[in-house]
């Protein structure tokens, strides 16, 4: 019985867990895009005359159907990667994306062997 | 052997860090796109605030260089390169394309009245929409383009004697 | 004249410094058993001289003393008294010495709370400590002294910019540095008890309450830090992933690993190599944060102006810092045999260690890659919000779930009696998000799991707290506020960001917005001359169109003359249930405002339960004073 409330509680989790709409979002392209003329402001935050203006921009590309990577491959060939707060996923960011998960495999690999040596005596 | 390698990772991932630290406190960090160079312009179609005439990128494969200029009536620095802007156009065969940013088209139009016109064609940007294409986030802004439409320099900032020097220099190499 | 008073008493306090460390290593050397009354009177007095100093730069800015360059800079004799005062710290010198303060006080209360431990341990601790105040002695009067004087004597004073002059501003830095400085003590202590040999048990007992202090101070400094970004800086966030951020929850998350470790070697005498590498990289990423934010190396959005010697110094104390201590423990380390069950509470402590320093991995490595980027690249590259929000939320999942079930867990070896009480919070949890997603909207698989397993975690504690209260035991009382405090600020971190609604749009005057049930009236403009800057006041109107409630916002922009700057004001309405938040800013040469607004379901409860993690922190610190 409790096996069965169980598995039905499971099964009516995931038919509802839908991944949320891929609709385009424009806050946050907004949120991800860094103002050049502020220090350390997104588009979405800063209130400055570029920031209006990239706005308009993107808006605009939006409308003509683009997609968010685009938008953002357009931008970065115009000011350059440090335009863009999502670091891109090219190959001289590897160091970047994966030393974390290096470190955590590691430290778990650590547990591991630590717990392991206590089940060998 | 084992404690000796110990020995210089540990100091070694601490000292090569702090080495970047010191080398990194050297570095500018205000951020510019003056090194994005190399790219080709993209297309674009501009309408002539004077004249009733329309220019694409392909017009300027007609002149060795063109330098196109970003700028407002109501922007000073803008008034200071301006000087240079006129020496530019007289004194070589370099073609200067306007582009005025967010500006009102009497302001535009008087200010050159005041100050001469450089331009080889005057353009309007109402909205900035037209300066993002070309990667422009301020004013005065200006890129240097060869027949190829390949970007060689970019100002950020008036054009100063040292730069106008170096455009010469470029324009007149041929 | 305060100039020369506070310069001779720097100088002052530099030679008590080095006859504390001189006395203190003859002392080391002697046969008594007890520590001279010599040096805790040097010590006491090298206090006594700390608070004066930094009461002279206080009274140099109530008084708007413009002689002194830091007071011009800072301050302007139109301030509110208030923020005069807390302008004090609110710089790179008047900071330095309060840093210095915390360093001393903390090494004379160390001194004389741990008469029980070991007279060579408590020596050397202070002898380590010393050489640290030594250091930012030293600093503070070559590079960046408060006292220095500007000839001939401004009248006005600069430092008059609105956006510093906040109450929460104003507390930030103490509490921060009371938890980060504060970390210098066990980071000696650790260095003490190496070279001496006190070890195991009494050690952990010894730095127990330093580290709960720190620990506390470093949360609520987070927290209020968090909160002044959100009321004052007009994006409606309240992290942002920033460097000087990202330099302030580094060591918290150190931190919070050797609060737990602390535990296992307490009860099981055994972490101690690991407890002592946790107290060496505490203040060592302190002193490195300090690095990163004051020497100008990163782009962010702070207060201090940046200046490359600054940052040579410290670079070069820092490098000091961690040879010596590297060099320390590799002599001195002795291998310890590690025993424990993986059915065990000292194994989960293993495992909250073992995802702070992923954590603490990730923000580090963000932080700095940049520089990395630049130096041996020459590549100039952005690391924000996406980067650290895609690699670290996921991991929160399975880190809420071991932090439920840790607590029960016992030592040495626990059996699986619990399984079915587990089943049933987890069923309860997963039956929760179903409810929230069908009575509002569905949100993706990552943000569903999260809410299951926050949901997880403050169902399990609640009943450990039922079970508390029955057996009216004063279990633990304090890591239950904690852990409760943790789920629940994930919780409504969570739920916040899947039913925020935001709009960004422009109106001109008179003009409304309508979209997702609300409609926002831009009424009218008012303006105001007050006292030191020209007021735009927008009148907002919004209206919700389910209920029909209304709201009045009145955000502002406001225009300062001494100098020059524009700021905008959000206009914030905090209820229970949701703020409503909106920023009204003028695009240039046009009719139209940009405006933008935001409903924040449950934004206070993200404060409260911040705040409960830290006050389980308090209250561990005063049990364990009984």
């Amino acid at each position: 019985m409790k096996k069965i409330i169980l598995l039905f509680t499971i099964f009516l989790t995931f038919s509802n867990l839908i991944l949320k709409s891929e609709n385009i979002n424009e806050i946050k392209i907004f949120k991800n895009i860094r103002c050049l003329i502020c220090q350390g402001q997104s588009i979405a935050d800063s209130n400055s005359d570029f920031a209006q203006t990239i706005k308009l921009v993107v808006k605009d590309q939006i409308l003509e159907g683009k997609s968010e990577k685009e938008i953002y491959n357009f931008l970065i060939d115009k000011y350059g990667e440090w335009i863009v707060y999502k670091p891109t996923t090219n190959p001289q960011n590897f160091i970047l994306w994966l030393t974390p998960y290096a470190i955590l495999f590691i430290g778990g690999f650590i547990i591991l062997v630590i717990v392991k040596k206590r089940e060998k005596h | 052997m084992n404690i000796k390698f110990n020995y210089i990772i540990l100091f070694g991932i601490p000292g090569f860090i702090l080495l970047i630290f010191f080398l990194g406190l050297n570095t500018n960090n205000k951020y510019d796109t003056r090194e994005l160079v190399g790219n080709q312009i993209n297309n674009f179609k501009l309408i002539d605030i004077y004249e009733n005439k329309t220019i694409t990128n392909l017009d300027l494969k007609e002149n060795n260089f063109t330098l196109i200029n970003f700028w407002a009536s109501w922007c000073s620095p803008c008034r200071a390169e301006h000087k240079y802007l006129m020496d530019l156009k007289s004194q070589t065969d370099l073609r200067i394309v306007g582009i005025n940013f967010k500006d009102k088209e009497i302001n535009a139009k008087n200010y050159l009245k005041e100050l001469n016109n450089p331009y080889y064609f005057l353009a309007k940007d109402i909205n900035g929409k037209i300066s993002i294409k070309f990667g422009i986030y301020g004013i005065p802004e200006s890129i240097l383009v060869d027949r190829n439409l390949k970007i060689i320099k970019k100002y950020i900032g008036p054009i100063n004697e040292k730069d106008f020097n170096e455009i010469i220099k470029i324009v007149t190499k041929l | 004249m305060l100039s020369n008073i506070g310069n001779t008493l720097i100088i002052l306090n530099i030679l008590v410094t080095l006859i504390i460390i001189y006395s203190s290593h003859l002392s080391l050397k002697n046969q008594e058993v007890k520590i001279s009354k010599k040096i805790y009177d040097l010590s006491l007095a090298q206090s006594t001289i700390s608070i004066v100093t930094f009461f002279v730069l206080i009274t140099g800015f109530i008084v708007s003393d413009f002689s002194l360059i830091t007071v011009f800079q800072n301050s302007h004799i139109d301030k509110p008294l208030f923020y005069k005062i807390s302008g004090t710290w609110g710089n790179h010198e008047g900071s330095l010495l309060l840093w210095i303060n915390v360093l001393v006080l903390f090494s004379y209360f160390f001194l004389i709370l741990n008469k029980k431990t070991l007279k060579n341990y408590r020596l050397s601790t202070l002898i380590i400590q010393n050489f640290l105040i030594f250091g930012f002695l030293l600093f503070l009067l070559i590079n960046s002294n408060p006292f220095s004087l500007v000839f001939p004597t401004p009248n006005i004073g600069l430092g008059l910019n609105p956006i510093l002059q906040d109450p929460a501003l104003a507390i930030h830095p103490p509490l921060l540095y009371i938890g980060f400085v504060g970390s210098s003590i066990y980071f000696s202590a650790a260095l003490a008890s190496l070279i001496t040999d006190f070890k195991g048990k009494l050690f952990a007992t010894s730095i127990k309450l330093w580290v709960s202090i720190s620990w506390v101070f470093q949360t609520l400094g987070i927290v209020v830090g968090s909160i002044w970004a959100y009321y004052e800086l007009g994006w409606g966030g309240f992290w942002f992933w920033d460097p000087v951020e990202n330099a302030s929850l580094m060591p918290w998350f150190v931190m919070t690993a050797l609060m737990h470790s602390l535990f296992v070697l307490e009860k099981r005498n055994t972490l101690y190599s690991w407890v002592i590498v946790l107290c060496l990289s505490t203040f060592t990423l302190s002193v490195t944060g300090t690095f990163l934010v004051r020497s100008g190396i990163l782009n962010s959005v702070h207060t201090f102006a940046n200046d490359p010697s600054r940052g040579l110094y410290i670079l070069l104390f820092l490098s000091l810092m961690i040879f010596s201590s590297i060099g320390i423990f590799l002599k001195k380390y002795k291998k310890e045999n590690y025993d424990f069950n993986a059915n065990s509470k000292e194994t989960f402590i293993l495992i909250n260690n073992w995802f702070m320093a992923f954590f603490l991995a990730t923000v580090l490595i963000g932080t700095v890659y940049p520089i990395f980027t630049e130096v041996i690249g020459n590549i100039k590259i952005s690391v924000g919000p996406p980067f650290y929000n895609i690699v670290i939320l996921p991991l929160v999942i399975p880190f809420m779930i071991f932090m439920a079930l840790a607590p029960n867990i016992k030592w040495i070896k626990n059996s699986l009696d619990n399984f079915l009480p587990l089943t049933i919070i987890i069923i309860s949890a997963i039956f929760l998000n179903v409810l929230i997603i069908n009575f509002f909207k569905p949100y993706s698989i990552q943000s569903s799991l999260i809410t299951i397993s926050s949901l997880f975690l403050i169902i399990h504690t609640l009943i450990d707290l039922i079970k508390c209260l029955k057996k009216k035991v004063n279990l633990d009382y304090s890591r239950i506020v904690s852990h409760l405090g943790f789920g629940l600020l994930v919780f409504f971190i969570g739920i916040n960001h899947n039913f925020s609604i935001e709009n960004d749009f422009n109106l001109k005057i008179g003009e409304k917005k309508i979209f997702e049930n609300y409609k926002i009236s831009f009424n009218s403009v008012k303006i105001e001359e007050q006292k030191n800057y020209k007021t735009i006041i927008g009148l907002f109107n919004i209206t919700n169109l389910k209920d029909l409630s209304q709201e009045t916002l009145k955000p502002e922009i406001r225009i300062y003359s001494n100098p020059e700057t524009l700021t905008y004001e959000t206009s914030i309405k905090s209820k229970l249930s949701y703020d409503l938040y909106l920023t009204m800013s003028n695009i240039n040469r046009s009719d139209f405002y940009n405006i933008k607004f935001q409903k924040k379901p449950f934004m206070i409860w993200v404060w409260i339960s911040a705040m409960m993690i830290a006050l389980g922190g308090f209250m561990r610190i005063f049990k364990s004073e009984h």
